[in-house]
C-alpha cells in the first residue's frame, strides 16, 4: 500500500518546493512580483504585436518603394488622402484608388451575408446536434472536419468542383458552366465556401454553450406547458447570448480578414467581384513590381480601425444586454 | 599552463595564416523546365575546376522570385545569384560584373541586345547578369483540330482577324470549347497591340500606353472575349494583374490556338505527347506589323554577395560558348547568345520541340523594335499588370472600354510616381 502513497507525497513535495522562495519574493517585491510573471509574455507580445503596429504606422506616413523604415521619406497623411479621395464613396469608379473601394464594398457585402449565414447555420446545426439524434457523434465530426483543412486545400477542392470541367458540371450534365465566371455567382460561392469551411468551429462553440444550460430549466418550462419555440426564444436564446456574442465577434473579425480561400478560389475575379480588402492590401504591398508599402500600411490601419470600432460596439451591446 | 597558452597561440596563428575559407555561392533558381537541374550539373563541373568555390542551387517557385526575392535583397539577405525575369524591381541590387569578367567584350558582342534590359538607362554600360534564354511569344496551333475540321491553316502573313475567324470555325466544326486563348498577361497582349500599331512610349521616351493602336486591339480583344472567339475564362475569371495561363485547356484539346510562348514547348511535348499534332505558327499580323514579344530570363549577380569575384567567375563559365550551347540544348531554350543563334543549337529534345523552337527563333528575328523597347523598359511590369487588370474589368462589364483605358493610364502614372 505504501508505494501507492509515494507518488502523491512526491507531488505535494514538488508543489511545496517553490513556496518558500515565492513567499520570500512576495515579501521583498510586493505587488511588483506580478511583472515577473507577465514580463516574458509582454516582451513577446510587444516584440511581435505592438512593435509591428508601430512600424505599420510609420510605413503609413511614409512613401517611396524602399523597404527599410529609415530609408523612407515622410509624406504625412498623403497615403490616407489618396485612399479616401472619392467623388462619390458609393461609386468606386469616381475614386482615385477605385480598387480600394471595390475592396471595401465587397468586404462589407461579404461580411453582412457571410456572418449572418454563418451564425444562423452554426446555431441551427448546434441545436440539431444538441438533440438526441441517430449518429450524433458522426455528424459532429462531419461538421467539424472542414475546420481541420488548410484554407488553400479548401479553395482547391472547391475550385475542382466548380470549374467548367469540374465535379459539379459532371454531376449535372448538359452544357458545362464555369460557376466562377459570373460576378454574382462567384461572390455567392466565396460566401458559401467560407461558411462551409468555418461553420464547424462556431457550431462547436455554440454546442458547448447549449450544453452549459442546465436541463432543469427546460424541465420546469415543460411543466409550465411552454412550447418548443417559446422555450427557444425565452430560455435558450437569452442564456446562449454570451456565447453567441463571442461567435459573432469571432466570425465578424474572420470575415473582414477573408483572403486566403478567396485568393486561391477566384483570384479576386471576375473583374473585381471578389476582391476583398485584404487582397487589395496584399497586392498593393507585395505583388506589384512597384511596391507601395505605405499605401498598403495605410489601408491596413483603416481596416484595423474599422475592426476595432465594430468589436467595441459589439462588446458594448453585450454589456448593455447583460446589464439589462 | 604554459603549454596550454602556447597551444592557444599556435592555434590562433594557424587560423590567421590559413588562406581565406572557400567561397560559398548561393544561387536562387526557378525553372520553367529543367533549367535548375542543368545549372546544378554545370555547377558541379565548375566546382571540380574551382575547388575553392562551393555552389548551392536553391530551386524555388517563380512566385518566390517575384515576391520574396525583392524583400530578401532589401533586407540584405539575398542570394549571390538569382534567375529572374523582372529586372526593374531589383535593378538597384545588381552587381556590375564588367570589371570582374575575363573578357567583357565577348559578353558585349554576344549578349549586347539583352544586356541592355538589365541596365538602368542609356548611360549605364554595366554587365549585370547572364541572359540564359530568349523567349518569344507566339501562337501554338492544334493542327489535328484544323485537319479534323477540314480547314486549312491561315498563311504566313495572315492577320489576327484571319486567325480569329479560322479558329472559331474550327471550334464550331469540332465542338471545341473556344477558338483561341491567350495567357492572362499584359506581355502577351502587347504582341497584338504592337501589331495594331501601339508604341507604348511617347516621343520623349516616357510611357504613353494608350494610343490608337493599343485602343483598337483592346477593343477587338474585349469583343473576342465577349463573343467567345477567345476563351473568356482565362482573363475574366481572375482579378488584379494576376498571371494565369491556358496551358491545361490547350493540352487537353479544348482550345484551337493558344497564344503563349517558346518557354512552353517542352512542357507541351511532355503533356501532350502523341495526343494530337501541334505546331507553332508565325506571329499574327495587324494593320501595322506582324510581331512577337521578346522576353527572357537571366542569372543576375547581386552587390550584397560576399564572393562577387567568384559569382562573376561562375557566370563567365556559364557564358562560355560550349557551356552555354550545352545549357540551351539541354533546357530546350532559345539562346540569347548571338553567336549561337547564328550557328544554331542542336536541341536534345524531341523533333517536334526542336522544330517549334526553330519556328520561334525565326519569329525572334522579326520582332518589332517597339516590342524590344517595351521589354527593355525597367518598369514595364506596371504596364502589363494594369493591362490585364483593367481589360478584364472591361470584359466582364464592370468598366466600359474607355473607362478601362483611362484607368490603365492612371495606374501606370501612379506606379511610376511611386517608383520615383
Amino acid at each position: 500500500m505504501g508505494w501507492r502513497r509515494w507518488p502523491g507525497a512526491g507531488f505535494a513535495l514538488a508543489m511545496n518546493l517553490p513556496e518558500r522562495p515565492m513567499r520570500w519574493a512576495q515579501r521583498r517585491l510586493g505587488p511588483s512580483l506580478a511583472w515577473l510573471f507577465v514580463g516574458p509574455n509582454l516582451l513577446v507580445f510587444g516584440l511581435f504585436t505592438f512593435l509591428p503596429i508601430l512600424i505599420d504606422f510609420w510605413y503609413a506616413v511614409t512613401g517611396g518603394t524602399n523597404l527599410l523604415p529609415g530609408e523612407r521619406p515622410f509624406t504625412g497623411l498623403q497615403n490616407v488622402h489618396a485612399l479616401l479621395a472619392c467623388g462619390d464613396y458609393r461609386d468606386p469608379a469616381t475614386c482615385e484608388r477605385d480598387l480600394f473601394w471595390h475592396g471595401i464594398w465587397n468586404t462589407l457585402a461579404f461580411v453582412l451575408l457571410q456572418v449572418t449565414l454563418m451564425v444562423g447555420f452554426s446555431l441551427l446545426t448546434a441545436l440539431v446536434l444538441n438533440r438526441r439524434i441517430l449518429a450524433r457523434g458522426f455528424f459532429r465530426a462531419v461538421f467539424f472536419y472542414p475546420v481541420l483543412l488548410s484554407p488553400v486545400v479548401v479553395a482547391l477542392i472547391w475550385k475542382w468542383i466548380l470549374q467548367r470541367h469540374g465535379v459539379l458540371n459532371a454531376a449535372l450534365g448538359g452544357t458545362p458552366t464555369d460557376w466562377l465566371l459570373d460576378p454574382h455567382g462567384a461572390f455567392f460561392w466565396t460566401v458559401f465556401v467560407s461558411v462551409w469551411a468555418h461553420m464547424g468551429f462556431y457550431t462547436l462553440i455554440l454546442l458547448s454553450g447549449l450544453q452549459a444550460i442546465p436541463r432543469d430549466i427546460y424541465e420546469a418550462a415543460a411543466m409550465d406547458a411552454t412550447g418548443p419555440l417559446t422555450s427557444f426564444r425565452r430560455l435558450t436564446l437569452p442564456l446562449l447570448m454570451p456565447t453567441l456574442l463571442v461567435v459573432l465577434v469571432l466570425s465578424l473579425i474572420r470575415a473582414v480578414q477573408i483572403f486566403d480561400e478567396v485568393f486561391v478560389l477566384t483570384g479576386g475575379g471576375p473583374g473585381t467581384a471578389t476582391t476583398y480588402i485584404v487582397q487589395f492590401i496584399y497586392e498593393t504591398g507585395f505583388a506589384q513590381q512597384v511596391r507601395e508599402y505605405g499605401m498598403a500600411a495605410a489601408a491596413s490601419l483603416l481596416l484595423a480601425g474599422v475592426l476595432l470600432v465594430l468589436t467595441l460596439l459589439q462588446l458594448r451591446a453585450g454589456r448593455a444586454r447583460s446589464g439589462a | 599552463m604554459k603549454q596550454l597558452c602556447r597551444a592557444a597561440v599556435l592555434a590562433l596563428t594557424v587560423c590567421i595564416a590559413t588562406p581565406a575559407a572557400a567561397a560559398d555561392l548561393r544561387v536562387e533558381c526557378y525553372g520553367d523546365g529543367v533549367e535548375c537541374e542543368v545549372t546544378g550539373t554545370l555547377a558541379q563541373r565548375f566546382m571540380q575546376a574551382h575547388p575553392e568555390t562551393h555552389i548551392a542551387i536553391d530551386k524555388v517557385p517563380y512566385k518566390a522570385i517575384q515576391e520574396s526575392l525583392p524583400v530578401q535583397l532589401a533586407a540584405g539577405n539575398g542570394p549571390d545569384i538569382a534567375r529572374v525575369t523582372d529586372f526593374g524591381a531589383i535593378q538597384r541590387y545588381f552587381l556590375d560584373m564588367r570589371p570582374l569578367l575575363a573578357d567583357p567584350a565577348y559578353w558585349d558582342s554576344n549578349f549586347g541586345a539583352t544586356l541592355a534590359w538589365m541596365q538602368s538607362g542609356a548611360d549605364d554600360h554595366g554587365i549585370y547578369g547572364l541572359p540564359t534564354q530568349l523567349t518569344v511569344t507566339g501562337p501554338i496551333v492544334n493542327k489535328s483540330l484544323f485537319d479534323q475540321a477540314g480547314i486549312a491553316l491561315p498563311g504566313p502573313k495572315a492577320s489576327w482577324a484571319d486567325w480569329a475567324g479560322a479558329s472559331a470555325a474550327v471550334a464550331r466544326a469540332t465542338h471545341t470549347q473556344a477558338g483561341m486563348a491567350m495567357d492572362r498577361s499584359g506581355h502577351r497582349f502587347a504582341m497584338g497591340a504592337i501589331s495594331y500599331g501601339a508604341k507604348y512610349f511617347a516621343a520623349d521616351g516616357q510611357p504613353a500606353v494608350v494610343d490608337a493602336g493599343f485602343r483598337n486591339f483592346a477593343a477587338q480583344f474585349v469583343d473576342w472575349n465577349r463573343d467567345g472567339t477567345i476563351e473568356k475564362e482565362v482573363w475574366a475569371a481572375a482579378g488584379g494583374g494576376a498571371y494565369r495561363d491556358a496551358f491545361q485547356d490547350f493540352a487537353q484539346g479544348r482550345i484551337v490556338v493558344y497564344l503563349s510562348g517558346s518557354w512552353q514547348v517542352s512542357r507541351l511535348e511532355s503533356s501532350i505527347g502523341d495526343g494530337f499534332e501541334w505546331v507553332v505558327a508565325p506571329p499574327f499580323c495587324g494593320p501595322a506589323t506582324c510581331t512577337a514579344m521578346p522576353g527572357g530570363a537571366a542569372f543576375v549577380a547581386f552587390k550584397s554577395s560576399h564572393a562577387p569575384k567568384e559569382a562573376a567567375q561562375f557566370l563567365d563559365f556559364l557564358a562560355s560558348a560550349p557551356v552555354y550551347a550545352e545549357m540551351a540544348a539541354k533546357t530546350a531554350n532559345i539562346p540569347a547568345h548571338a553567336g549561337l543563334q547564328k550557328a544554331g543549337v542542336k536541341y536534345e529534345a524531341a523533333p517536334r520541340v526542336a522544330s517549334a523552337l526553330d519556328q520561334f527563333t525565326v519569329a525572334a528575328s522579326g520582332v518589332d523594335p517597339a516590342a524590344y523597347r517595351l521589354q527593355g523598359y525597367l518598369l514595364n511590369r506596371p504596364i502589363f499588370n494594369a493591362t490585364a487588370a483593367r481589360l478584364s474589368q472591361a470584359i466582364v462589364g464592370e468598366l466600359t472600354l474607355d473607362q478601362a483605358l483611362a484607368r490603365i493610364t492612371q495606374d501606370v502614372q501612379s506606379a511610376l510616381a511611386a517608383a520615383q
